[in-house]
């Protein structure tokens, strides 16, 4: 990877984070009667998406909030401006990103979902958002924040609208945690922004995807693992080469698997929760490929994982797909509502780096260039430490973009214990774990889950 | 605004920390209290909920039946001494003094700190009223085991990386 090619400017980038930024703290200080500087960070994002079809809709919004007369259609044009916008920066990272990869990259067109879902529930979400939004940050306290609890609790009941339900109640516990708002010397401003425009627009019908395009035949050579948590909900993704077996190019694909969970299930907790319902997990712990037989797949290149459709297939080094395979793989589409900098996860293959550190930063120093290593996105539940990185040749990892810069994500990495040189997998536990530290932890996983089992067996439903 | 504030992943809370549930399944800091569900030591079915309020420190502990708990007469019993001490483990003590509104003059405080700051302002016995609203969110704690897992991606997790800096 040319990590020479990360570093430059996009044109654009800082006057579109600009506006965003400008909304984004009218957001603070709240929607219901903005103060004037309130009122031009609105005008400055409708000017920011002047040139598009939303125009209209955005300074229209913008001017009715100014007036103090905004309601919900409002305060959707205003996410959707936003998102627009954080959209074409996603972009821009993109084909950045494209040019350091040197891979190819499909410019299939994803379907756009039609399907209407359970309206109330809906309705019920977008009438909290607005609330959320009159309100501001500042303006947060338990009222307004516990208006979310039963329509979520609703919501999680039914897998279709599990998307929608778990951004929701990971966002509510956070705003939860941290009432009263007007006690709060900072506020995550861009993450809180993301993440109410993001579950805005997942109100309206047909937002929810991926719409399944086809079906997938032939050998999955898995590259890692990727763990994202909140308090009460787990999403384990695999990233893997594609090999069809008609012989068509290879292209790179994710098969997740996620599960709402009780906050006090943590660590190898949630691999035990995820682990019996996708094989692929044990597949990346145990060195194998899968292979995959009709197995449903959307245009953005999400297999929709049942282990009806995979089996176990033969030994394979991720280390060599990463080598061999990868940099001829062809990268996905991103979903139009999903062009976001926060989803760029993009798998690379990085060595002959030098380590670089100072403090608590880790850099891989790739010809001449740093890149910085998030090393606080590693489960704890897994075998891979920072020390191991720090002392790594290779290293197996995502591509990802936050706060104005690239850095990578570890998935695994070559390093050398006692000598020999071994790989180390982010993932490792996934599918059980092998050495002492993973027993222990298994097995204190297997006595709180008893335990909430067994209290759940003598308490619900009486 | 600096990184953290237009930062898509900015760490906002943070993750909880291991312990045993066996004796406390449920702790929690909501609704200005910290709150639980504590286990009858001698009777399986029973289990007492209790709770000690941020600033006032007014406790309260029940049975899930609503009959009152015979060790919290005046003082805090053994079972919200041992809701304070899993509150603790869980979240740490600086998060849950700073919660609670705990002030401890000297040195690193403790769980034996914290409980008896609080004991020495003399708190009052508070009624069991908020013992049905705790009950019921433990039950739709546990109810989160019964959801099924999904196989369709949910792109919004990416917002919500894992942390290993715990409290």
């Amino acid at each position: 990877m040319r990590a020479d090619l990360l570093g430059g400017t996009v044109a654009g980038l800082d006057e579109a984070l600009a506006a965003v930024d400008a909304f984004d703290q009218a957001l603070v200080a709240g929607l219901l009667r903005p103060h004037p500087a309130q009122a031009a960070g609105l005008t400055q994002l409708a000017q920011a998406v002047a040139g598009t079809p939303l125009a209209s809709r955005v300074a229209e919004a913008a001017e009715k909030v100014a007036a103090g007369v905004a309601g919900e259609d409002q305060f959707v044009a205003l996410a959707a401006g936003r998102t627009a916008l954080l959209g074409s920066v996603h972009d821009a990272l993109m084909a950045q990103v494209a040019e350091a990869t040197g891979r190819p990259r499909s410019e299939a067109a994803v379907p756009v979902h039609g399907e209407q879902q359970a309206a109330n529930l809906l309705a019920a979400d977008r009438s909290w958002l607005s609330d959320l939004a009159r309100s501001g940050w500042q303006g947060l306290d338990n009222d307004v924040v516990s208006g979310a609890v039963h329509v979520v609790s609703a919501m999680l009941q039914d897998p279709a609208l599990r998307r929608l339900a778990t951004l929701l109640d990971g966002f509510a516990a956070e705003l939860a945690a941290c009432c009263p708002g007007s006690a709060l010397e900072r506020f995550p401003a861009r993450r809180w922004a993301d993440l109410w425009s993001r579950a805005m627009l997942l109100t309206l019908p047909g937002a929810v995807g991926p719409p399944v395009t086809g079906t997938a035949t032939g050998r999955l050579l898995p590259l890692g693992i990727d763990l994202q948590e909140h308090a009460t909900a787990v999403q384990a993704q695999v990233h893997a080469v594609f090999e069809p077996a008609d012989g068509a190019v290879p292209r790179l694909v994710r098969a997740s698997v996620s599960a709402p969970k009780p906050d006090t299930v943590i660590g190898a907790g949630v691999w035990q929760l995820l682990r019996p319902h996708m094989s692929a997990l044990a597949a990346v712990s145990e060195g194998r490929s899968a292979d995959v037989a009709d197995m449903p797949v959307s245009a953005e290149g999400d297999l929709i994982w049942s282990d009806d459709h995979a089996r176990p297939g033969k030994p394979a080094d991720p280390f060599a797909a990463a080598r061999v395979a990868l940099p001829i793989a062809t990268d996905a589409p991103t979903a139009p509502l999903d062009r976001h900098p926060a989803r760029i996860a993009v798998p690379v293959f990085l060595e002959g780096f030098a380590v670089r550190k100072d403090d608590d930063a880790l850099a891989f120093v790739v010809a001449g260039h740093p890149l910085v290593v998030d090393t606080d996105r590693i489960p704890a539940a897994g075998p891979l430490t920072p020390d191991a990185i720090a002392a790594s040749g290779a290293c197996i990892g995502l591509l990802r973009w936050d706060a104005g810069s690239f850095y990578v994500q570890p998935l695994a990495v070559e390093t050398t214990v006692r000598k020999k040189a071994v790989a180390v997998h982010a993932g490792g536990w996934a599918g059980g774990a092998p050495d002492k530290d993973g027993v222990k932890a298994e097995k204190a996983a297997t006595d709180a889950m008893l335990v909430l089992r067994e209290r759940a067996g003598r308490l619900l439903r009486k | 605004m600096g990184d953290w504030e237009r930062s898509s992943t900015a760490r906002v809370i943070p993750p909880v920390r291991p312990r045993k549930l066996a004796k406390v399944p449920f702790v929690e800091l909501a609704d200005g209290r910290l709150q639980g569900v504590v286990s009858s030591g001698s009777d399986i079915e029973r289990v007492y909920v209790s709770s000690v309020a941020a600033g006032t420190y007014t406790f309260a502990c029940s049975t899930n039946n609503n009959r009152p708990c015979g060790g919290a007469r005046g003082c805090f019993c053994n079972h919200i001494r041992a809701l304070i001490d899993e509150g603790i483990l869980q979240y740490g003590t600086e998060r849950v003094a700073h919660y609670l509104r705990v002030e401890i003059a000297d040195g690193e405080p403790s769980a034996d700190g914290i409980i008896a700051a609080m004991s020495a302002t003399r708190p009052s016995q508070g009624d069991t009223a908020a013992a049905a609203p705790v009950f019921t969110r433990f039950l739709r704690h546990l109810a989160y085991l019964e959801l099924a897992p999904t196989t369709a991606p949910l792109p919004e997790m990416h917002w919500f990386p894992p942390t290993r800096v715990v409290a």
